[in-house]
């Protein structure tokens, strides 16, 4: 199996504060791999440093063979940010094809891309309405159409969940378990654990340090617990 | 392009946001306007002390719309206490006009309406005296070049552009910043150079209308003092607006909010109000004079006021511009590393 990320002995601190210690990770090709933590724990500050948005202090971020930060890589990573990061004047569709402008997407090619995406996230029929407008959850999805608007390799996702309500959450796994399928690879954060559960690969996140790693089933077996948050309690006990 | 579609957003939203574009444009033409009216009102009513005038002048005074006020003797200490805007004083072999010089125009107006009518006597009076009698004029305040409207009129079009580019550029990527698009868009494969390029175009072009509005309406609606060439005056605002947009995006870096933006009014643009020549600087300390040097807006108006006070050309002004550009570029450039903060490449 390809190593899609390969992290190595990364750390960052804000100040005194150590946000990052020594982050080891792997995902490999096509997994959907899922970061758990509590918000503080790291999370955030791990997932820019894999686009290259941020930099550590000391350690590596490899993805794709190469190592970041890399202009060309961009092309082909999907990011999703914590915070709705879309320009309110305009509307969503203004909003998708500037970010698609910037991946060098134009004419029909651009268009289709932004009529697939914005039936995946279920926004069509507002798309023309400023971004203003939108109620909370309409937000999370046009950030996520903006993710997925240049059909990148590799999707990192920063808590894409939050604030979607649940028939439209179920609809956002479906689509990213489809996309699993078509061969990409998702990195995503949650605090909520059974999304936790849906991932194929777990990474178990606080204080800045990975806990524990494996899939849900091997970490449940692994510390004997029945859940996923039994795994993180037991998880916690054991790197006091 | 990647540039095109940054721009192409930038003046989306800015037309969106009409409001933001209103401050743009109409704000300095309205300051202008009340700067205008209040140096340059003329409508008051004159006030006149004389002393040893006839019957005659004091009536040809009158009919003028002058105010006259007879003494018996004064000095410049009865002009103030009486708020005289003059005083004439006619004596044997000519007159003294004392001018108050508050108000540089009134004081102009007054002259000029005075020297009129004593030359018209001085016809009348001929056959006694060959030659009119001679006017003499003092002033209390300032001298009789003084124009205040005339002299500020320049830095204060320089200053508009500077001040309005500033602010909404600044206020512009800071948006971006708080909000999280700007390490979104960094998400992207754009170079950071393309950022600062396009924020530069896309505010650019907003400032070249801007500038051209303000000049035109400066010259041909309040009739500002334009001795040199428009497009002079133009190229000159317009470097003043490239380092007002570079500065104000690479300020925006240090403040977390809008409001924060607006504390650096105090900080970065009042002092250069003061060292921009609105205010004599005579009685400062040389080194403290010299303070200004290290301010765009020094030699911005320095060049305006070369060009359209004193009808010099670009070629005379060179050292202003070369100095502006030089301000120009070291922003930028500190631009494109600030953006490092979020991204290396």
């Amino acid at each position: 199996m390809n190593h899609m990320i390969r992290v190595k002995g990364l750390s960052k601190s804000f100040g005194k504060q150590r946000v990052l210690k020594d982050i080891e990770l792997t995902v490999a090709e096509g997994q959907i791999y899922g970061l758990i933590g509590p918000s503080g724990s790291g999370k955030t500050t791990l997932v820019k440093m894999i686009v290259g948005i941020d930099s550590p202090d000391s350690g590596t971020v490899t993805v794709m063979d190469k190592r970041v930060p890399d202009l060309g890589l961009l092309q082909d990573i999907g990011y999703m940010a914590q915070s709705d990061a879309l320009y309110l004047e305009l509307t969503g569709k203004e909003n998708l094809a500037f970010f698609a402008s910037l991946f060098n997407l134009k004419g029909s090619r651009l268009k289709e891309r932004i009529d697939y995406v914005a039936k995946i996230v279920d926004l069509e029929t507002s798309l023309n309405k400023k971004v203003a407008a939108y109620s909370g959850g309409m937000k999370r999805r046009l950030s996520l159409a903006i993710a997925l608007v240049h059909d990148p390799k590799l999707l990192i996702l920063d808590e894409p969940t939050v604030g979607i309500d649940p028939e439209l959450r179920q609809s956002v796994w479906q689509e990213l378990l489809e996309l699993m399928a078509q061969g990409k690879t998702i990195v995503l954060t949650t605090h909520v654990m059974d999304e936790a559960a849906k991932c194929e690969m777990i990474a178990l996140v606080r204080d800045g340090g990975i806990l524990a790693s494996g899939s849900p089933e091997e970490l449940k077996a692994k510390f004997g617990a029945s859940d996923l948050e039994g795994v993180f309690l037991a998880a916690g006990r054991g790197a006091k | 392009m990647r540039i095109t579609a940054l721009v192409k957003r930038i003046m989306l939203q800015m037309f969106r946001d009409k409001r933001t574009l209103a401050l743009l444009f109409l704000a300095p033409l309205l300051v202008l306007t009340l700067m205008y009216l209040i140096f340059d009102s003329n409508e008051e009513e004159m006030k006149l002390g004389v002393v040893g005038g006839n019957d005659m002048l004091i009536e040809t005074l009158e009919t003028q719309g002058i105010q006259v006020e007879d003494f018996e003797s004064a000095d410049n200490g009865t002009v103030l206490e009486n708020r005289l805007d003059g005083l004439l004083e006619i004596e044997a072999d000519g007159a003294m006009l004392t001018l108050e010089n508050d108000d540089p125009a009134k004081a102009k107006a007054l002259l000029a309406q005075i020297s009129q009518i004593l030359a018209l006597q001085g016809q009348g009076s001929a056959e006694q005296n060959t030659s009119s009698p001679a006017l003499e004029t003092d002033y209390i305040y300032g001298n009789e070049d003084t124009e205040f409207f005339d002299m500020i009129g320049p830095i204060l079009v320089g200053f508009f552009v500077f001040f309005f580019v500033f602010l909404i550029s600044g206020i512009g990527l800071l948006k971006e910043r708080v909000s999280g698009t700007l390490e979104r868009v960094l998400a992207t494969p754009v170079k950071r150079w393309e950022i600062v390029a396009a924020y530069l175009t896309g505010f650019g072009i907003f400032a070249v209308i801007q500038t051209t509005i303000v000049v035109f309406f400066a010259i041909w609606i309040l009739d500002m003092v334009m001795e040199g060439e428009i497009w002079h005056v133009i190229v000159i605002n317009l470097m003043l607006a490239l380092v007002a947009l570079s500065l104000g995006i690479l300020l925006s870096t240090f403040a977390g909010s809008e409001f924060q933006m607006v504390q650096f009014i105090p900080l970065v643009i009042v002092p250069q109000i003061f060292f921009s020549g609105l205010f004599p600087l005579d009685g400062m300390a040389d080194w403290l004079q010299n303070l200004g040097r290290i301010m765009p807006l020094y030699y911005g108006a320095d060049a305006l006021k070369a060009v359209m006070y004193r009808g010099e050309g670009l070629i005379d002004v060179w050292e202003d511009l070369l100095v502006l550009g030089l301000f120009a570029l070291l922003f930028i450039v500190l631009n494109i590393l600030a953006l490092k903060r979020y991204r290396k490449l």
